[in-house]
């Protein structure tokens, strides 16, 4: 008898798709979502995966050719366009490469209210990559339990903001406005019901026996993997690294703030899971922990020049900030003149989604592949910026 | 960061040195000595996390400005290192053997820039740009409303303007 799966020859598997053994499937690009706006290229036998081919290309919108031509206030509603679950860490990284550059230092009630702002969004997009997660194993209703506490959160927002999804909250020189009146109760009731969602997330998704069969082992990232493929965030936490830029590089207050990285050992799906199940307690334990820290008197935005003649000096800045899949990153150029000469967006997930799911793919049972990727968190805004 | 600038330039002939930041500097460094420094920096001084990779086209000096920009866990610094080529002729180095998700983004400077990475793996594939037939879009010198125009057709478009368009449909005795 033949053997089932191709031979392997320099880590690559040698096979012929015309000997009827084997077959091409394309997974995406139809479905809109986090999995859907980047399409694989599979090649199957049976129902596993012996090949796996990422292409990109159907989300392009050429945001950084776009902020060349604009001024500097004027790319500012572009850039939290970049990702639609987390757009407050781009606003954030956008106004600080810029004031980096202008070399200002914003008020500090500015930064504990961004703080709050950031840490919201981290919750928010992680409480929508849970509905991922769990729809993509299944169990639908989780997914829609998850939906619902993450729309609590954008109705935080909006009642801050004036906005749901892209807030433009921060601007270049602090943000745009104050905690409006009586926000703050709303907030800790909404808070006690995320929480006690994610005590029942514990009950139905990590104790799911279903669940824990189908992510227990799949796509394994070993502490070598992580820097060679330049995995950040969740994924190399899982992975047991101590690694979170808000304690390792402390930007605005988290140095104020009290919390420890969260890490987990399994190296595979469930621990990743686990990582960002725990990390949602934790964004829930800062925003309480800044809303009895927050001053409440003060500027929270500084007198710039007018802004649409502004003209920044010359030289080039690279910014970070933990966002939920990782290290979000802004690399800024100027050339002294009114307009970026350069700028370049560091996704978290760009080498995630090409690289590493290329490689951890091969092998995977095709109803897999899904949940590996919303494991992985990839994003394809961010890769093609 | 400064130390480390010193330590450098007993190797390498390292110059530009700049630090924006407390924990973050920029080197530059010429085409030929760019592999064996990021290759130096990663194994000896533990710069072991690749943050990304990107092209700045300085246009007016006809040059293209390639950014590698490395970090260390331990010592949470970043190091950018910047590499410049000719604008007329961009061929750079490949680094795909360092990292593995380089040739990603090799493939897309070469897409987006048209620099030539000889060696790379799949770069001559389109990454996001499939069927694109016009020049390096990023390249300053491209005009994009120049391009659209020339590529695509005009589609007329109807124009009501709403105080015209009731007088026509509504009053047109008036």
């Amino acid at each position: 008898m033949e053997p089932l799966y191709p031979s392997v020859e320099n880590g690559k598997a040698v096979y012929d798709l015309d000997s009827q053994k084997y077959l091409k499937v394309w997974q995406g690009p139809q479905h809109p979502g986090v999995t859907g706006n980047m399409s694989l290229e599979l090649d199957i036998c049976g129902d596993q995966v012996i090949n796996c081919k990422t292409h990109v290309g159907y989300l392009h919108r050429g945001f950084e050719k776009l902020m060349e031509r604009r001024r500097y206030i004027n790319s500012f509603p572009l850039v939290c366009r970049i990702c639609v679950p987390e757009p407050d860490t781009n606003e954030y990284l956008f106004a600080t490469a810029v004031e980096a550059l202008l070399d200002v230092q914003i008020p500090l009630r500015a930064k504990w209210l961004r703080t709050l702002n950031l840490e919201l969004s981290r919750l928010a997009s992680f409480l929508m990559w849970t509905g991922g997660q769990s729809g993509a194993f299944g169990m639908g209703t989780v997914a829609q339990w998850a939906l619902v506490q993450r729309d609590y959160v954008l109705d935080l927002f909006e009642e801050w903001t004036g906005a749901r999804i892209y807030h433009m909250y921060m601007i270049p020189g602090g943000v745009r406005g104050d905690l409006p009146p009586g926000w703050e109760e709303h907030a800790l009731s909404i808070l006690e019901g995320v929480e006690k969602f994610l005590d029942e997330v514990r009950h139905v998704m990590f104790n799911n026996a279903i669940f824990k069969s189908r992510t227990l082992g799949l796509g394994v990232v070993t502490p070598e993997m992580v820097d060679r493929f330049g995995a950040v965030g969740p994924v190399a936490r899982g992975s047991d690294l101590k690694r979170d830029i808000r304690k390792d590089n402390p930007y605005l207050v988290y140095d104020q703030l009290d919390f420890e990285v969260v890490t987990e050992s399994g190296m595979d799906t469930y621990a990743r899971a686990r990582v960002r199940w725990r990390e949602m307690y934790q964004s829930i334990d800062l925003i309480r922990q800044i809303l009895l820290k927050m001053p409440r008197e003060g500027a929270f935005h500084l007198t710039l020049p007018n802004i649409l003649h502004l003209k920044v000096p010359p030289g080039e800045v690279y910014v970070r900030a933990e966002s939920t899949r990782g290290e979000y990153g802004y690399y800024m150029v100027s050339d002294g003149s009114a307009f970026p000469r350069k700028v370049t967006v560091r996704g978290p997930s760009y080498a995630h989604a090409m690289a590493l799911l290329e490689h951890l793919a091969v092998g995977v049972n095709i109803a897999d592949v899904h949940g590996l990727m919303l494991s992985l968190h990839t994003y394809p805004p961010e890769i093609e910026r | 960061m400064t130390k480390l600038f010193e330590q450098l330039q007993q190797h390498f002939s390292v110059s530009d040195f700049s630090q924006p930041q407390g924990n973050q500097a920029f080197v530059s460094i010429s085409r030929e000595q760019a592999v064996p420094l990021l290759t130096h920096l990663r194994d000896i001084h533990g710069f072991t996390h690749l943050v990304l990779i990107t092209c700045v086209d300085w246009l007016e000096q006809s040059r293209f400005q390639l950014t590698y920009i490395l970090h260390n866990h331990n010592s949470h610094s970043d190091l950018g290192v910047k590499v410049f080529i000719e604008r007329d002729n961009p061929v750079m180095d490949s680094m795909h053997h360092l990292w593995e998700q380089v040739r990603v983004y090799q493939r897309e400077l070469h897409e987006m820039f048209g620099i030539v990475f000889p060696g790379s793996p799949g770069l001559e594939e389109p990454m996001i740009l499939e069927s694109w037939t016009g020049p390096p879009p990023m390249r300053r010198d491209f005009d994009t409303l120049k391009y659209s125009q020339e590529t695509y057709c005009h589609r007329p478009r109807d124009e009501h303007q709403p105080e015209e368009h009731m007088k026509q449909k509504l009053y047109p005795e008036d």
